[in-house]
């Protein structure tokens, strides 16, 4: 491997981004009501269980065909489907997509790649939302309670107070908790120990 | 005083600390940390809004594959390159100092990030934000929003005219005050370079009082935040120049994937 540099740190996205993330048309991949579309969404909880109203989730993701886009225009759509939107949390801490289902890139499992800030979260999150009946060597790896925290769920009945419908898919975000989400560490990504 | 928000009353504490039990926290926190250490620690408890907000287990071992392996692409459709200065947003110039803020992206392995989405966020001269919940009684400037985006050039290059921050209050404690800190959001070639991060300025004073620059335990790494004053880049009679560059994480893809890709 060439010369390694020291990696620039992560620092808190803080509470006042709201000004210069968040855009019109952010967390629509595609338009709503167009052949396809599906609406992900789900609530980011702190470890008490209260929802997290100052965070923002950024969705990655193949199209249908498990192919991965390389084109420009998530900030200025246009028509094109970019495979990336973002998402800041409401009120009640819920953010919702409207994208299209992915399919399995590189014939690996269907998955949506997930990023989370908050206010309070000194730096980012990755995790992994897998599409109903996805597995691979990873989530199989995982203990079931673990695994189960990774797993997209599709809604059955309209959900109270959140315009979620049937068909809508459903992937809860739990920074801390008995319920605490699986994040992810690559390879080459730092990450200190608790020295207690 | 002004009510406090319903994200931070859910944990009231009984009384606010003091910077010195914060310090003494910080210091604490310090000498508990394996030294070497290249990121903030996510627990760290002098940050208070930090004490439900951070995963407790271990993040799990990740190969990244398909969609991990690519970031997204951002482009000349997407922005306008006036985006990039701060200062001809409004009708009228923003009060404070103009300073131009320039530097390199670069990858884990040296190579530059050509031609990616650059996004700042920041308060005004006098240390207010734009945004609703900023209650701090300062002054908002008409003439600055504090937002703004480019993409790095070929060389990995990106560059900003805006006004130099002020410090501002906060309710981590009493009296507690954010050393003067420019936010950036950037993007790498991978999905799993994503960074967010904060660039501040050389010598602050506030720097050993705040508990969220000093989340990052190991000083060598929290001194990678602070941008350097570039006399070169001070333009006369205009702006004062300040350099910063940022390294983001190594990559996994292989030379072939990545040709394949470009």
């Amino acid at each position: 491997m060439s010369e390694t540099l020291a990696p620039t740190p992560g620092q808190t996205i803080g509470p006042f981004f709201h000004d210069a993330l968040p855009y019109p048309g952010d967390s629509l991949l595609v338009p709503p009501g167009s052949a396809g579309a599906v609406r992900l969404h789900g609530t980011v909880y702190d470890g008490s269980g209260a929802p997290v109203p100052d965070a923002l989730v950024e969705l990655r993701q193949a199209d249908p065909a498990g192919r991965v886009p390389r084109v420009e225009g998530s900030l200025r759509r246009d028509g094109r489907f970019t495979g990336w939107g973002r998402a800041a949390t409401d009120a009640a801490g819920r953010y919702a997509f409207t994208t299209v289902t992915p399919g399995g890139a590189d014939g690996g499992a269907a998955f949506f790649a997930v990023t989370v800030f908050a206010r309070g979260l000194l730096d980012r999150l990755f995790t992994r939302a897998y599409l109903p009946g996805e597995s691979d060597a990873f989530l199989a790896g995982l203990p079931a309670d673990d695994a189960a925290t990774l797993r997209v769920l599709r809604d059955t009945r309209p959900g109270a107070g959140t315009g979620a419908g049937p068909g809508d898919l459903r992937f809860d975000i739990h920074l801390q908790g008995e319920r605490e989400t699986v994040f992810l560490r690559y390879p080459r990504h730092a990450f200190p120990r608790c020295g207690r | 005083m002004p009510t406090t928000t319903a994200a931070t009353s859910a944990a009231a504490p009984p009384a606010p600390d003091s910077q010195e039990r914060i310090t003494a926290e910080i210091t604490a926190a310090h000498a508990a940390t394996a030294p070497g250490a290249a990121q903030p620690r996510i627990d760290f408890p002098p940050y208070r809004s930090s004490a439900l907000r951070h995963p407790t287990k271990d993040p799990r071992h990740a190969d990244p594959e398909g969609i991990e392996l690519v970031a997204p692409v951002f482009g000349h459709s997407d922005i306008d390159p006036v985006e990039a200065d701060l200062t001809i947003q409004h009708g009228g110039e923003p009060i404070g100092e103009r300073m131009l803020l320039t530097g390199r992206v670069l990858d884990g392995d040296g190579r530059p990030v050509r031609h990616q989405l650059v996004e700042i966020w920041q308060a005004n001269a006098g240390g207010r934000y734009i945004h609703k919940r900023d209650q701090h009684p300062a002054p908002i400037d008409p003439n600055f929003t504090g937002v703004g985006r480019c993409l790095t050039d070929g060389d990995g290059t990106y560059r900003f005219t805006t006004i130099k921050p002020g410090p501002y209050p906060w309710r981590n404690h009493v009296n507690a005050w954010r050393p003067a800190h420019i936010h950036f959001s950037l993007f790498g070639t991978e999905f799993t370079q994503r960074l967010i991060t904060q660039m501040y300025f050389p010598g602050d004073p506030l720097f050993a009082l705040d508990p969220i620059y000093q989340s990052i335990t190991d000083r060598p790494a929290r001194e990678r935040l602070v941008a350097s004053y570039d006399h070169d880049l001070t333009t006369h009679e205009w702006a004062t120049g300040y350099r910063w560059d940022i390294v983001l994480t190594g990559t996994h893809a292989t030379p072939l994937e990545r040709a394949e890709h470009e």
